[in-house]
């Protein structure tokens, strides 16, 4: 990819903080960087999508180290769930074989699993020694009729943000609108009821958590035409031009698609969460207000009374046991206020959020929700959050995965709430799997047993580490050392 | 000796294989206060990262020389420069591994001539040591770039004889251990319980078993290991009687500690049968100067007994596995000790260690390999890592999950397979899971002829 492809990525006018610096921008410092690479955000961004061959080209690490960790779930083709590599040898390298491998890479994806498409992800050795994964990929097309679309995001690149905007970007320039939606189902729509198309973007069904969302869509008569990318077909990417609003679920990650959409197709697009009571009802509300079908927006308003009055009846019990408790949330992006407001439904305090990844946007409505002088964190290193939770006396830390097990060694409660977790909180009833998670490790006996010092630390007078909240602090060092990714 | 198959298709599908690049920062993971650093893009450690935290359940300190789409094309000695230098000013640590990457290979970088640059610019970070090692992944596999780390490790960091005035058998009582990456923390917990047995003491490299064995330790954040081998101990290993090398991948390394320090070596391909720990023993008791403790000689007894009670059900039985060279000669011998049969085995990359493999056929390859050939020849049991959890379903065969990564269960990162113990505890397992699928059971037979009570003619036909 031509550095100009990558600075036009960049550029993102949709974006609120545009014109200031970008993530994408800044010279990653080496010995303190965190965070996947663009190859990481490209295939994650695209890998729910079920039905299609997802072939890795390069060498063994990009592939053999990563496949098969995430959490998202597909209600039917489990074909994205199967690594496929071209393992690079150091004779393809060398010789310069690696194009061919490719090739016949692809045949071998075809003939053995027949893909409604593949996917080809470049990676660094390729991209450096030259490879034409373009020119192979469309040369493949041709020979053997099944779609090979070619995701140019070598991991140096950049960011794995700048991946997920070129798997999105590529998604817009190269699939959609190549094919119509199918006919509406008979028997389905009726006088007073007709079904519009909508599009979810960036919302990948981890857990499985879209499933909470999709059953109160279909009773209101909303067709996902496609949802990018959790639980997605191929022929679903296809179609996404023709739906009548675009809801960005994840707003950093493919904010270019919702904007791209728009100028070319022109579908209206909104920002929302699944996440909390009030945010999946307002995601409902947005959906109407754009559709503006007044019956829509009618039986909108009767499923919104009558869910939220049936989830406030599931929460009480939770709400008394988790009132007052008070949260450090480390997340990214949208998630920063969208957790919040979930949070605070249950009567939680929230003493701090991080914002590393958020967009203007985002710390407005930060601001809006927890007040003017809320604590924003930037930079999350380790040792700062820690901290943070003494000096506050936080009962849990809400964070990616990748701090969980730093939180633990520190014996501080931990939330999971990125992708590699096991569980779904979207839509109204994932609140309550959310309560009961945030209940499960807040009261567990456990802390006060890993906690406590061993009797005879105690009556031989030796030093031992204090429970959370009374822990003096030591003098900390300031510096980050080996910080953690923020996925 | 088996027939080893080269691979012989384009694509890998469920590969099996992790990188040379994450074998060796596991190799500097075993030392203590010491942090790998990959020299390659910043995705190569993520990875890696997720990978080894998955495994172990712990906060794993990898950092990256985050190479850009700058340094990717003219060059990236100053990142490495650049990278150790910030490690150094934060943590100052003891050591600091940098393995390379696939990228930083192709690109043909100087990372020996990097360091040297490093100990120009910045003479004050001398306390730190810094080991560059040349690991790409487009060869080799983790055993591969384990061993090469170690080996790397010897070079850079014991001194010769000559250099430091050691004799071997100075501390006659010290015993140097080379652990494969095949053996777990418990493995190498365990292998040290039996050298402490016998009154010696072992100086482990790396050990894993004290740097990743999952323990809570009293600080609540550390940039770096947490435990493992200490630098400065290389000085003694010059002085040990002896060195215990277990796995053939380390042979490399071996020579290279042989050649410097001059302390003569007992190598092991594996200790999963009752035969090699015999040898183990053996040799300890010799090294030792003493009898074998009537505690270890009950354990030999009890693997004894355990082979009597499981070899009705692992006898003739027929396995697949997936694994690495050394533990899959490991693997194969104990399966081949009880009288059964590994009719499929997978490695990710060739090694001489494959010919010692007790099965007819060795592929290099992955998964799907394993898969066809395991249904082909009606595997009953699946032994491989978490990856091949789907492999078994597909198969509707039990697995046992061994080798990197385990990240669907706890604990597979201390699970004790080496040693009498080791060993029993494995039979026990492998007969157990056969024991489950009730095999030989004969299903019930229902003759038309048969009289039967009124309530009885009605049932339903048992599927």
């Amino acid at each position: 990819m031509k550095q100009k492809e990558i600075a036009a990525l960049l550029d993102e006018p949709a974006c609120a903080h545009n014109a200031k610096e970008k993530s994408g921008c800044a010279k990653l410092k080496p010995g303190a960087t965190a965070g996947g690479c663009s190859f990481d955000g490209a295939q994650i961004a695209l890998l729910p999508i079920a039905d299609v061959a997802h072939i890795v080209h390069g060498s063994i690490a990009c592939a053999g180290n990563s496949w098969d960790n995430r959490g998202a779930r597909s209600s039917g083709p489990s074909l994205y769930k199967i690594g496929m590599t071209t393992d690079l040898t150091e004779q393809d390298v060398i010789m310069g074989r690696s194009e061919k491998r490719l090739f016949l890479g692809i045949k071998q994806a075809i003939d053995s699993y027949k893909p409604a498409a593949v996917f080809v992800y470049n990676t660094c050795v390729p991209a450096l020694t030259g490879d034409d994964v373009g020119a192979v990929c469309r040369e493949a097309q041709k020979r053997w009729g099944t779609p090979v679309v070619s995701v140019d995001a070598a991991g140096f690149y950049g960011t794995k943000n700048l991946g997920n905007r070129i798997a999105g970007e590529t998604m817009v320039t190269q699939v959609c609108g190549t094919r119509e939606p199918d006919p509406v189902p008979p028997g389905i729509e009726h006088d007073g009821f007709k079904v519009h198309d909508v599009n979810l973007v960036a919302e990948y069904n981890i857990a499985g958590e879209l499933w909470n969302v999709l059953p109160l869509l279909d009773e209101l008569g909303m067709r996902v035409l496609c949802s990018l990318s959790g639980d997605a077909r191929f022929h679903e990417v296809q179609t996404m031009h023709r739906a009548e609003v675009n809801m960005m679920v994840c707003s950093k990650a493919m904010i270019n698609v919702a904007r791209k959409l728009k100028e070319t197709y022109g579908i209206p697009w909104f920002e929302g969460s699944f996440y909390g009571v009030a945010d999946v009802s307002q995601a409902l509300r947005d959906f109407a207000r754009i559709i503006d079908d007044p019956d829509l927006t009618r039986r909108t308003e009767a499923l919104i009374a009558r869910e939220e009055a049936k989830i406030h009846a599931a929460l009480e019990p939770y709400r008394t046991r988790l009132q007052g408790r008070k949260v450090l949330l480390y997340t990214g992006g949208v998630k920063s206020w969208s957790i919040i407001s979930a949070l605070q439904d249950l009567g939680m305090t929230v003493v701090a959020t991080g914002t590393r990844k958020s967009t203007e946007e985002d710390k407005a409505r930060i601001r809006a929700l927890m007040g003017e002088d809320a604590v924003m964190i930037e930079d999350g290193n380790p040792r700062g959050l820690i901290d943070r939770v003494r000096e506050n006396g936080v009962d849990i830390l809400i964070a990616g995965g990748r701090n969980l097990y730093t939180a633990l060694k520190a014996r501080i409660p931990f939330l999971d709430i990125n992708q590699e977790r096991e569980f779904g909180y979207a839509g109204y009833v994932g609140m309550v799997e959310l309560a009961r998670q945030l209940c499960l490790t807040v009261e567990s006996p456990i802390w006060d047993a890993v906690r406590r010092p061993a009797p005879w630390a105690v009556t031989e007078g030796q030093t031992h580490p204090a429970p959370a909240k009374s822990l003096s602090l030591a003098a900390s060092e300031s510096a980050p050392v080996e910080v953690q990714s923020h996925a | 000796m088996p027939e080893i198959i080269k691979r012989n298709k384009a694509l890998s599908v469920s590969p099996l294989k992790a990188s040379n690049t994450v074998g060796a920062a596991l190799a500097f993971l075993g030392f203590n206060r010491a942090i790998p650093m990959m020299h390659g893009s910043q995705g190569c450690t993520a990875f890696g990262k997720i990978f080894f935290v998955r495994h172990f359940r712990e906060p794993i300190p990898l950092q990256t020389t985050a190479i850009d789409q700058v340094s990717a094309i003219m060059g990236s000695e100053a990142q490495v420069v650049e990278g150790l230098k910030t490690l150094c000013e934060k943590s100052a640590p003891d050591l600091i591994g940098l393995p390379t990457t696939g990228l930083v290979e192709t690109q043909g970088a100087d990372i020996e001539m990097a360091v040297r640059v490093f100990r120009e610019t910045w003479p004050q970070f001398a306390g730190t040591a810094v080991v560059p090692v040349s690991t790409p992944d487009f060869t080799g596999c983790m055993e591969s770039g384990y061993a090469q780390a170690t080996r790397a490790i010897i070079e850079t960091l014991v001194p010769t004889r000559a250099e430091a005035g050691t004799r071997p058998g100075r501390r006659d009582r010290q015993v140097n251990v080379l652990p494969g990456s095949h053996l777990t923390p418990g493995d190498i917990e365990h292998l040290k319980d039996l050298i402490e047995a016998f009154g010696l003491s072992p100086l482990v490299l790396p050990d894993l078993s004290d740097s990743l064995d999952g323990h809570l330790p009293e600080t609540d954040y550390n940039p770096l290991t947490i435990g493992g081998t200490r630098v400065s101990d290389l000085a003694t290993l010059g002085d040990a009687a002896a060195t215990l090398v277990i796995g053939a991948s380390m042979d490399a390394a071996a020579d290279a500690l042989a050649a410097r320090t001059g302390v003569p070596d007992h190598r092991f391909a594996h200790l999963m049968d009752i035969d090699a720990v015999d040898g183990l023993v053996m040799t300890l008791s010799r090294i030792a100067e003493r009898q074998v403790p009537a505690k270890i000689e009950r354990q030999r007894a009890q693997l004894q007994d355990a082979l009597l009670d499981c070899h009705f059900m692992l006898g003739m039985s027929r396995f697949a596995i997936a694994a690495e060279a050394d533990l899959l000669v490991g693997f194969s011998r104990m399966l081949a000790s009880v009288g059964a049969e590994v009719v499929a085995a997978v490695a990710p990359a060739n090694a001489p260690a494959l010919q010692d493999v007790a099965a007819e056929q060795v592929k290099i390859g992955d998964l799907e390999d394993l898969e066809i050939v395991a249904r082909e020849r009606d595997a009953e049991i699946l032994i491989g890592n978490s990856h091949a959890v789907h492999t078994a379903e597909r198969l509707g065969i039990p697995m046992l999950r061994a080798g990197f990564p385990q990240y669907d269960r706890v604990g597979g990162f201390q699970r004790t397979w080496i040693g009498y113990r080791g060993t029993r505890d494995a039979i026990f397992d492998l007969a157990n899971l056969l024991l489950g699928e009730k095999r030989g059971e004969i299903h019930p037979y229902r003759s038309k002829l048969k009289q039967r009570p009124e309530g009885e003619r009605e049932m339903p036909r048992p599927h």
